[in-house]
């Protein structure tokens, strides 16, 4: 029987290199400080450890960020213009377009759209790729799930994290568009509202992160790459980033379809904060559809989230 | 050979005297296939102090236990207070005063082994000063010195599980819940971890442990609930139970033909002088005896006068390993 062998070991171990000081760890225990935990304080903690995370991997987090961007504006900006198959496309909804303004460049209409994609694959990639690892088989997410806060806090704060790295992807497209384009090709962005572009771009944030952390949670994490064929491609082809949503006219059914479409709301916001010279759909409709969407799709996840976690 | 237990040196402070208490805890997973009963009503009571174990068979219900003792698993029936809160009313109480080391890894491979402790202790409130302090002691104290600012995927089994409990550490939990610290370790690292946890225990520090090591349980705990298919069998320190379960050994023979149902009637074995239980099953007879001398002999000549053939034959002395046969006729399954 085993139970032979254990005063043997016992002596050995304790002698050994890698045997802790017994004292020591009595000490850790019964003079350590008492920690007072408030809410606030774990949610900075958990926020501060995602920092460092991405500070790790800043390279890989750049180079992740800055390649969409940058092809996008070379082919589209430079390469096509270049080549002769430069296109423009009408601006405005209506007849009240007119004259010399009724045609804008091609990354005039590029950038609102190259943002929206932005906002999702860096919203997406912030809280989905991170879900699937700590979903998978070691379940990691039981260690953050032990921290002493309610689980959506811990749900809120991953949806933050990952919102917080789909803004700052977004804004990448800006240096991006400027410097990458051939003569005569810069877009023409003018801000007249910078509140209004604040609300656009944090709820774009918010919602891809939201849905984000839905998807995560309801997805099989082995099959995890579905999301890129069935929601990150269509949402972004049939999204509105290579054109205004009004230029669908012509096509209405497709017009129609494309609202159920997140990344529509985002790219046409985008276009009224930026691009006021391209036609966008109404304000109103922007409004609800990204504020919205942010709060059923954002509690929805939370209890979607909570239900992987608590078994 | 007993545990070496010592006696809680009383300088925690003790705010309520059971530190872990359930009435009729149970767990049913329900899915597509059926439902399942993890655990079908358990009750505990471990006082403040105290170094209790769960040991039972891989599958009897013990994780799903502990897992509903930190607020992961949700119960289906029952009530569980841990520190004096309600597991399912108030779970951040709860999650406020344990530390857990989970059977699986579950440290933060995007950390380093340093960063794992210090962001910990900053969940739990710490300023980062503190925390980062409190750290390097633990590290120090585990014997992770020269890992520190590896990254928590490099380090060995035995490193991985220091650290877990280190982490499970850091705010000064009034219980510390280990699900099956040592399993998958090699029997010298997890010889190691039993000293760590010994001079935790005898540091005063509260331990519910689930194990299906018989070993473990016998050299760690103050008291043992042996748990299978999701209830407790029996209850009670080691030398408890075994002097409930007869203090017996368990003598087993397998014979080459199957064995007589009236054989053990027949032969004068039930009425034998010691012997508690007689169990026939196949080609096996199994029989229960606090006076073993001389009985296996006797069962291969009683085989033989039958014209039954011994092919092999065990001897158990009175250990968690009789008590557990005792207690469901089965052989303990690891």
């Amino acid at each position: 029987m085993a139970t032979a062998v254990q005063p043997v070991n016992i002596d050995t171990a304790s002698g050994g290199p890698e045997a802790p000081v017994a004292e020591a760890i009595a000490a850790l225990i019964n003079e350590a400080p008492v920690p007072r935990p408030t809410l606030p304080k774990t949610f900075a903690a958990m926020m501060a450890r995602e920092f460092r995370v991405l500070g790790r991997n800043a390279p890989s987090t750049f180079i992740r960020a800055v390649v969409q961007p940058l092809l996008f504006a070379f082919v589209f900006a430079y390469v096509l213009p270049k080549i002769g198959s430069g296109f423009t496309v009408a601006a405005g909804t209506s007849t009240a377009a007119k004259g010399a303004a009724s045609t804008v460049n091609f990354s005039t209409i590029l950038v609102p759209g190259l943002m929206g994609s932005m906002f999702l694959m860096q919203g997406m990639f912030g809280t989905t790729m991170p879900l699937v690892m700590e979903f998978s088989w070691q379940r990691t997410i039981e260690d953050r799930a032990l921290a002493p806060v309610p689980i959506r806090v811990l749900a809120i704060q991953k949806m933050t994290a990952g919102a917080i790295q789909a803004f700052i992807g977004a804004c990448i497209v800006f240096p991006v568009v400027y410097f990458v384009h051939t003569a005569g090709e810069a877009p023409h962005v003018h801000v007249s509202n910078w509140f209004l572009l604040a609300v656009i771009m944090v709820f774009s944030a918010a919602l891809t992160a939201a849905l984000g952390l839905w998807l995560g949670t309801v997805v099989d994490p082995r099959k995890i790459q579905m999301i890129f064929a069935i929601v990150l491609l269509p949402a972004t082809m049939l999204g509105c980033v290579y054109y205004p949503w009004s230029a669908l006219h012509s096509i209405r059914w497709l017009q129609i379809a494309t609202l159920v479409n997140p990344m529509v709301y985002m790219n046409e916001g985008l276009r009224a904060a930026l691009t006021p010279g391209v036609g966008h759909m109404p304000l109103w409709a922007i409004l609800i559809a990204l504020i919205g969407g942010t709060l059923v799709l954002g509690s929805l996840a939370i209890r979607t989230f909570r239900n992987r976690v608590i078994n | 050979m007993t545990t070496v237990t010592a006696q809680p040196t009383g300088t925690r402070p003790s705010t309520v005297s059971s530190a872990i208490r359930t009435e009729g805890l149970r767990k049913t997973y329900k899915s597509s296939r059926g439902d399942v009963d993890a655990v079908r009503g358990i009750d505990l009571d471990v006082p403040t102090g105290e170094f209790f174990g769960l040991l039972g068979p891989n599958g009897a219900g013990k994780s799903t236990t502990i897992g509903m003792l930190t607020t992961l698993v949700e119960p289906t029936g029952g009530k569980a207070w841990v520190a004096g809160h309600d597991v399912t009313r108030d779970p951040v109480a709860v999650k406020r005063r344990i530390g857990v080391v989970t059977q699986n890894n579950t440290l933060d491979m995007q950390l380093t082994v340093k960063e794992n402790l210090e962001f910990r202790s900053r969940f739990f409130g710490l300023p980062s000063s503190v925390a980062s302090k409190r750290a390097v002691q633990l590290i120090d104290a585990f014997g992770l010195t020269d890992r520190s600012n590896a990254m928590a995927d490099q380090l060995s089994g035995g490193q991985a599980r220091r650290l877990m409990i280190a982490r499970a550490l850091v705010h000064r939990p009034d219980v510390l819940f280990l699900d099956e610290p040592t399993a998958g370790l090699d029997p010298q690292t997890r010889v190691n971890l039993w000293d760590i946890l010994r001079v935790l225990h005898a540091s005063g520090q509260t331990i519910l442990l689930t194990t299906h090591y018989m070993e473990e349980a016998e050299e760690l705990c103050d008291r043992v609930a042996v748990v299978d298919h999701g209830k407790i069998l029996a209850e009670g320190s080691v030398d408890e139970l075994k002097d409930n379960a007869g203090a017996v050994t368990v003598i087993t023979v397998r014979y080459e033909e199957p064995v007589p149902d009236d054989l053990a009637d027949r032969t004068g074995l039930t009425g034998r002088s010691g012997v508690s239980k007689v169990e026939t099953d196949g080609d096996q007879l199994r029989v229960f005896s606090s006076e073993p001398e001389d009985l296996l002999g006797d069962l291969v000549a009683i085989g033989a006068k039958e014209g039954l053939h011994v092919r092999d034959a065990t001897q158990q002395k009175p250990s968690l390993e009789t008590v557990f046969l005792a207690l469901t006729g089965r052989e303990y399954r690891e």
